[in-house]
């Protein structure tokens, strides 16, 4: 193998980490991010929120299994802006593979390197917090740009309205950058699913609203001024609603709450949180103290909780704030990924217990 | 909860090995943490855990019932943990639960409900178990006719595994791919037995595990999956494993990660769970579940950083995951799943070769002894670092001793512990990926990444081309510099220079449990040749490194691995930074919170100067991890690094024969006469000279034993011309065999010459038997005052002449009051925990004093006691082995009790490494030769006080009637029945003792295997019967008998023994 001296990822402090590209020749800037996650790097590659984003993966070995068919994306393509891998594995195996992963970042124009030492490139976002970068593929220099500055949600969201599934009950899906396995894990409910842009005022829609989910989605929430002014005009109408990840966030904007960034923020699929108000010892009546293992992508995190909320969850590693719930209503959110993909199954729950408040399920 | 009883697992055997020494170490110290008196019931003297310093008291008893029950008696423990001591614990606990014992002394089972655990091992309850809650099994069918057994096969489709119902290894099993095969082999089935099992046929499935984790309160996490490299059918013990999967989407790991999390949740399962799948494209089922730490754990715990026996024990006590610590990274809890960002490859270690006749193919039951376990940053990097781990022989998967193609395609067809080479030597011979994976069911991702290693060394052997580019390419595949020399032509030292003046050397990157997220404070480390930065700073002059004993194998076992133990506490005491390097995952040295810092790494020179140049310690202690460290001391030395203890020049005068042999010599100590020899005429005139028998030992063993005792010259022509090369370069040694001498060991530790504290112990069979599988006493029993204090003056002599510092361990030959000499090990011996423990003294702890000059001459007290060791043997594991006692070694672990005399320990250490039933009062007697049937009469005599009815095989019956002993006569084996082995199988006996004039002749293997002997002693084995093949043994065993019965067995705890 001949190093192609050209490539390289260099962050905004001047560190340079060469590398051989094994995606498209082309370079771009964006926030250097990393994520620990084992498997699922399809899963990842196409989730939204990531927009903007180069993401580096920790576990060394990335393409073993290549790329499955688009219907198991979590998006239409990818969406990160660069990949960063320590080696990568060019002879996949696997049943569900239609190509294999350098195959498909060539095809969408999405640089990615191998590096080999991206621990040291893990420890150093970790310590110094995330950073802007930029791949370079073949000498060629962009300017460094903060994609935090940009309204990326207009940039995933969809841009127009679509359903899914069929049931007497409709959901209507807030696209902020939504997974898809949102759409998935809900149409498996015999729910009715409406996914509308990003800016929607879902209470002038044309059609009965059971409940709102307001999806995941990149970037700062603070930059999404138009979806936090609709979902305060939802709560006013008492519409039942649910915040995933972004959603979480934006929720709490709404109502009065804040947010704040995250140092290098949670991107794993091995988050512990712990359901709040379970009590530390055992006893027969409670169950004792509940903790449930969720993956996890966002940079920023709610700080104040709005007034009538409480804590839902929160992270057992650093107590970060990981989901609110309305003391009466049902209105509640969570900071990880209840809809998983990648990641563990855990917290698919969470949507049960919301349609159960919501009386979505009925009397059931 | 005060008081807690831990049950051990006993003597280390084939599928039940060191992974129980650190399992039940780590729950002694959880459960300690929380000031709970524990108790542990344990005979195996060699672990760490049966130290006095671990658990509050330990019973050095067989672990079953009666004894359990007698400690629960009269220590009255609050709680008792099953699921730390491997299957052994775990029945034992069963049967103290079915008894009602537990109930009748109020004492709690921790962790995992019994219930839950019997329903786990109980295959029809538990199959429907998990049917019931939706979890896919393989599906079966019973039949009783081929009308039937059609039915049942299109219910569950092709292909199917079809077994005669009642039949032993497989006989007239089958695999049917349509209707016509099915009555092909049900017909043949049926003719043998009443019923055929039909079951799916999981041909070429990916094997999955998962290690599973789940609190009181109902929260799980799976702590790590791990994926088999060899299909399903290749039982796991004996698969290379891979950690964590690579072939799995997140689809596949999380489908089953869920399945795992159902089956626990509905086990109630508190504590350590693992789960077994098959996994064929999006098919999948449930194949084994075990309820409590298992092998796999172990390595899982190893793999992640995650002390899987420690939160298993602290979630037993009641406790949840968010209150548990992780011991890792000490900023986060137990509740998470750690992600790796380095690659785990375990390697089975094997010694088919050191079992006489044993089958080499693998397959559904376990065979190999030990294994490593290796970390790297792509799968070729840990995958070569594991070849190189497992025997320190190979420096490749491109190593291989292939005759011929022919013998290439043999091994690739047949699993066998060369299998991995035939697929590396096939894909170099031009055999595509895929076809290998047809015939071996290995998946693609494997064998592209074995086919990347195969092409980078072919592209190199091409150019050779010595630069920067490709050796560092070479170093991330994970070629050593001896295997890049060897192709290039040039020497392992030459490699070296060249690629440290490139600046090629590997980084030290730490485990820290998840990937780099949070900085850990871990001491857990690894190189790698995938980085650019290393993760920890050097120690420097205040770290010592002690180098471990590798992979437990036949000869090298845990008591190694508690030398280096208490070799690194004692470190520690010193002030001193103790840097353990390992790379044996079921070891306790390998532990989180033993070292200042742990390398899991190979224990090869290139290794182990990586490792002190980066750290620059004071020096290496290279005496208590056995003899693979030791070899390694000669060439550190030659490279300057410091060897703490015995001068390197000194170790090899005492490892040389020639020189060792002139040394004793000069000194004027006995040994057997013996001389090297290049040629047949040589020896010839050497045993023209000494006479028959003599013990032959070739330098270069071409298959099986690497020593033979030869009673004459077609013996002796037999085993050099078949099994040894003679050459200049490889020498054969022959020494004169000394019969019907005893053997004793001397263990101590000196100090520039001058012993500090030293030990002696008396084999109980004659020299003969491998010390290692000999019944071992101390104190000696029938050795003369004198005798003893000359063992100690040429002791004294030897360790003054070699100037030794630490460690050393001689042999002695004692005939007529004259001690020969017959070895010296310069290094920790396998007796030393024994000596340790018996004399309350420990050595390994004083050896490390001597490096610093600070031992001091340590007077010690006998104990009150006697204690002795016996050996545990797995050959009823073993197809086709014979069992019987020879020159080399072939017991898998040990085990000692004490007792109030020789009988009564003798007594209770045979019973904790066999099952002895007291009410048979049956015996089989088949005594081969007149001097053994001379010898024993007394003892028949005594059997027959005892009010035991002998069964004696036909020569024997006819000497035993002649001295009026009265037996009954049985048939051969060969005969017809009722016969010798009808006895055996019936279980009509309590034990058998089958002595035999060929005992130490390891000639005539294949005549042998038919003969009589061979089949009562296999039948014995296989049925789970004690046998005795040494007449001495065998007598001191009966003498026992007639003094206790098991009622007059003590029961008293370790501390009771010492003074």
């Amino acid at each position: 193998m001949k190093k192609n001296k050209l490539s390289k990822l260099i962050l905004k402090d001047g560190t340079e980490f060469i590398g051989e590209s094994f995606g498209a020749s082309k370079s771009i800037s964006g926030e250097v991010v990393f994520a620990t996650g084992m498997t699922g790097y399809p899963e990842a590659l196409t989730d939204p929120s990531f927009q903007g984003q180069i993401l580096v993966l920790t576990y060394p070995l990335i393409g073993n299994y290549g790329v499955p068919d688009k219907k198991f994306w979590e998006s239409s393509k990818i969406q990160v802006a660069g990949l960063v891998v320590s080696s990568y594995i060019d002879t996949p195996s696997h049943h569900a593979m239609q190509m294999t992963l350098g195959q498909w970042l060539r095809k969408e124009g999405i640089p990615a390197l191998e590096i080999k030492d991206t621990r040291a490139l893990t420890q150093k976002l970790r310590d110094e917090g995330v950073t802007l970068g930029e791949i370079i593929i073949g000498g060629k220099n962009v300017p460094l740009k903060d994609p935090n500055l940009r309204n990326l949600v207009a940039e995933v969201s969809t841009k127009k309205i679509s359903s899914f599934g069929n049931g007497r009950k409709t959901i209507v899906l807030i696209d902020c950058g939504a997974k898809q396995n949102i759409v998935r894990r809900l149409v498996a409910r015999k729910l009715k699913i409406v996914v509308v842009p990003w800016n929607t005022d879902v209470t002038k829609l044309n059609f009965p609203v059971d409940a709102v989910v307001i999806s995941n989605g990149p970037g700062d929430p603070q930059k999404v001024n138009k979806t936090i002014s609709n979902i305060k005009k939802i709560i006013e109408k008492e519409i039942p609603t649910l915040g995933i990840c972004l959603g979480n966030q934006l929720l709490a904007l709404a109502l009065g709450g804040t947010t704040y960034k995250l140092k290098f923020g949670h991107r794993s699929q091995n988050q512990p949180v712990v359901l709040s108000g379970t009590p530390a010892r055992l006893n027969s009546r409670s169950g004792g103290r509940k903790c449930y293992l969720t993956t996890q992508n966002h940079g920023f995190a709610v700080k104040k909780i709005p007034k009538g909320f409480k804590e839902w969850f929160y992270n057992a590693n650093d107590n970060t704030n990981e989901g609110i719930i309305h003391e009466t209503q049902p209105f509640m959110s969570v900071q990880f990924h209840p809809e998983s993909s990648p990641g563990p199954l855990d917290t698919d729950w969470i949507f049960d217990y919301f349609f159960k408040k919501a009386k979505i399920y009925g009397t059931k | 909860m005060k008081k807690i009883l831990v049950l051990g697992s006993g003597a280390l055997k084939i599928g039940e090995a060191g992974e129980f020494d650190y399992s039940g170490s780590q729950a002694i110290k959880a459960l300690r943490e929380e000031k709970i008196k524990v108790i542990l019931i344990n005979p195996n003297i060699a672990t760490f855990q049966t130290s006095k310093t671990l658990a509050d008291e330990v019973y050095f008893l067989p672990v079953n019932d009666y004894f359990a029950e007698k400690v629960i008696a009269r220590e009255r423990p609050d709680g008792i943990c099953l699921s730390f001591g491997g299957q052994t614990a775990l029945n034992c606990g069963l049967e103290l639960h079915r008894k009602g014992i537990l109930k009748k002394y109020n004492v709690k089972v921790l962790g995992t409900p019994v219930e839950s655990i019997t329903l786990t091992e109980d295959r029809e309850k538990f199959a429907k178990h998990l049917r019931n809650i939706g979890i896919p099994i393989p599906p079966s069918g019973v039949a009783v006719n081929i009308k039937k057994a059609k039915a049942v096969g299109r219910k569950i489709g092709f292909p199917l595994m079809v077994r005669a119902g009642f039949a032993l290894g497989g006989q007239k099993s089958g695999v049917a791919v349509n209707e016509k095969e099915l009555k092909e082999i049900v017909k043949g089935a049926l003719a043998i037995s009443p019923q055929v099992l039909i079951e799916k046929y999981l041909h070429h499935y990916k094997e999955i595990e998962y290690e599973v984790v789940r609190d009181s309160f109902g929260n799980t996490v799976t702590v790590c999956n791990m994926e088999n490299l060899d299909p399903l059918g290749i039982h796991t013990g004996d698969s290379i494993v891979v950690a964590p999967s690579q072939t799995l989407n997140n689809e596949e790991y999380h489908k089953l990660r869920e399945a795992s999390i159902k089956i626990v949740e509905s086990l109630k399962i508190v504590g350590e769970c693992n789960v077994q799948f098959a996994l064929s494209g999006s098919d999948y089922f449930v194949i084994e579940v075990n309820a409590r730490l298992s092998r796999s754990s172990a390595l899982a715990s190893k793999a992640t950083g995650y002390p899987l026996a420690f939160v298993a024990a602290k979630l037993g006590l009641g406790k949840s995951l968010l209150s548990v610590e992780n011991k890792i990274t000490k900023v986060t809890q137990s509740f998470f799943e750690p992600a790796l960002d380095y690659v785990v490859v375990k390697i089975p270690r094997w010694d088919l070769s050191k079992f006489t006749g044993a089958h080499e193919q693998i397959g559904s039951a376990m065979k190999s002894v030990g294994e490593v376990m290796a970390i790297g940053r792509s799968f070729e990097e840990a995958l070569q670092k594991a070849v190189r781990m497992q025997s320190g022989l190979l420096e490749s998967v491109t190593d291989n001793s292939f005759s011929n193609e022919q013998q290439v395609k043999k091994f690739l067809h047949i699993p066998t512990p060369r299998r991995l080479f035939a697929v590396a030597r096939s894909i170099k011979g031009g055999v595509s990926a895929e076809d290998i994976h047809k015939i071996t069911g290995i998946d693609l991702w494997f064998l592209y990444r074995i086919e990347n290693i195969v092409k980078t060394e072919k592209k190199f052997q091409k150019n050779k081309i010595l630069n920067k580019e490709t050796i560092l390419e070479l170093k991330q595949i994970g070629f050593s510099d001896k295997k890049i020399g060897s192709l290039s032509g040039k020497t392992e030292i030459q490699i070296r220079q060249l690629r440290k003046s490139m600046e090629i050397v590997p980084s030290v990157f730490a485990i820290d449990t998840l990937a780099g997220e949070v900085p850990a404070k871990t001491n857990y480390l690894y190189l790698t040749y995938h980085g650019a930065h290393n993760d920890v700073s050097p120690i420097g002059k205040g770290g010592i490194i002690v180098l471990g004993s590798g992979p437990y194998h036949i000869g090298s076992s845990v008591e190694f691995d508690w030398s280096c133990v208490y070799a690194a506490i004692a470190l520690k005491r010193r002030k001193k930074y103790s840097i353990i390097i390992n790379c044996n995952p079921e070891t306790v040295s390998t532990d989180y919170d033993i070292s200042d810092r742990l390398y899991f790494e190979n224990l090869s020179f290139e290794t182990i100067a990586d490792i002190s140049e980066f750290e620059n310690p004071f020096g290496l202690i290279v005496s208590v991890g056995g003899q693979r460290p030791n070899n390694l001391a000669k060439q550190l030395a030659l490279e300057n690094f410091h060897i703490l203890g015995t001068k390197a020049s000194d170790i090899d005068r005492a490892e040389d024969r020639n020189k060792f042999s002139a040394l004793l010599d000069k000194l004027n100590i006995l040994q057997p006469k013996w001389t090297s020899f290049t040629s047949m005429k040589q020896v010839l005139k050497f045993t023209k000279a000494e006479g028959f028998p003599v013990l032959v030992r070739p330098s270069y063993v071409l298959s099986g034993s690497a020593m033979r005792v030869c009673y004459d010259k077609k013996q002796l022509f037999n085993f050099v011309n078949k099994a040894a090369v003679l050459s200049p370069e490889f020498p054969v040694t022959i020494s004169k065999y000394v019969e019907n001498a005893k053997e004793l060991e001397f263990d101590g530790v000196a100090q520039n010459g001058v012993l500090m504290i030293y030990g002696i112990s008396e084999h109980i069979e004659n020299a003969g038997v491998h010390s290692g599988d000999a019944t071992i006493v101390y104190p000696t029993q029938r050795v003369y005052a004198s005798t003893e204090f000359q063992l100690r003056k040429i002791a004294k002599k030897i360790v003054a002449e070699l100037k030794v510092t630490g460690p050393l361990n001689i042999q002695f030959l004692v005939k007529d009051n004259r001690p020969f000499v017959i070895e010296i090990n310069l290094r920790a011996s396998r007796t030393f925990p024994l000596l340790s423990k018996a004399m309350d003294a420990n050595f390994p702890e004083v050896a490390v004093d001597s490096f610093f000059n600070k031992a001091k001459k340590l007077h010690f007290q006998y104990p009150k006691g006697v204690v002795v060791k016996s050996p545990q043997f797995s050959f009823s594991r073993l197809l086709g082995a014979d069992p019987i006692l020879r020159v080399e070694m072939s017991s898998t672990g040990e085990v000692a009790c004490f007792g109030r005399d020789y009988d009564e320990a003798l007594l209770k250490s045979i019973l904790s490494t066999n099952k002895f039933y007291f009410k048979n009062k049956n015996v089989l007697l088949s005594l081969g030769g007149n001097l053994n049937k001379a010898k024993f009469l007394d003892t028949a005599n005594t059997l027959i006080s005892l009010g035991y009815k002998i069964f004696a095989t036909n020569t024997t019956a006819e000497f035993f009637k002649n001295n009026k002993i009265k037996c009954k006569t049985v048939r051969k084996a060969f005969e017809a029945k009722p016969n010798a082995l009808n006895i055996i199988e019936g279980k009509k006996v309590a034990f058998v003792v089958n002595l035999s004039v060929e005992n130490k002749n390891g000639d005539f293997i294949k005549s042998r295997r038919d003969t009589d002997g061979f089949r009562i002693r296999r039948a014995t084995v296989d049925n789970q019967i004690p046998l005795f093949t040494d007449l001495h043994l065998a007598r001191a065993f009966i003498k026992a008998l007639s003094k206790y019965g098991i009622d007059d067995l003590e029961i008293k705890s370790y501390k009771e023994y010492l003074h």
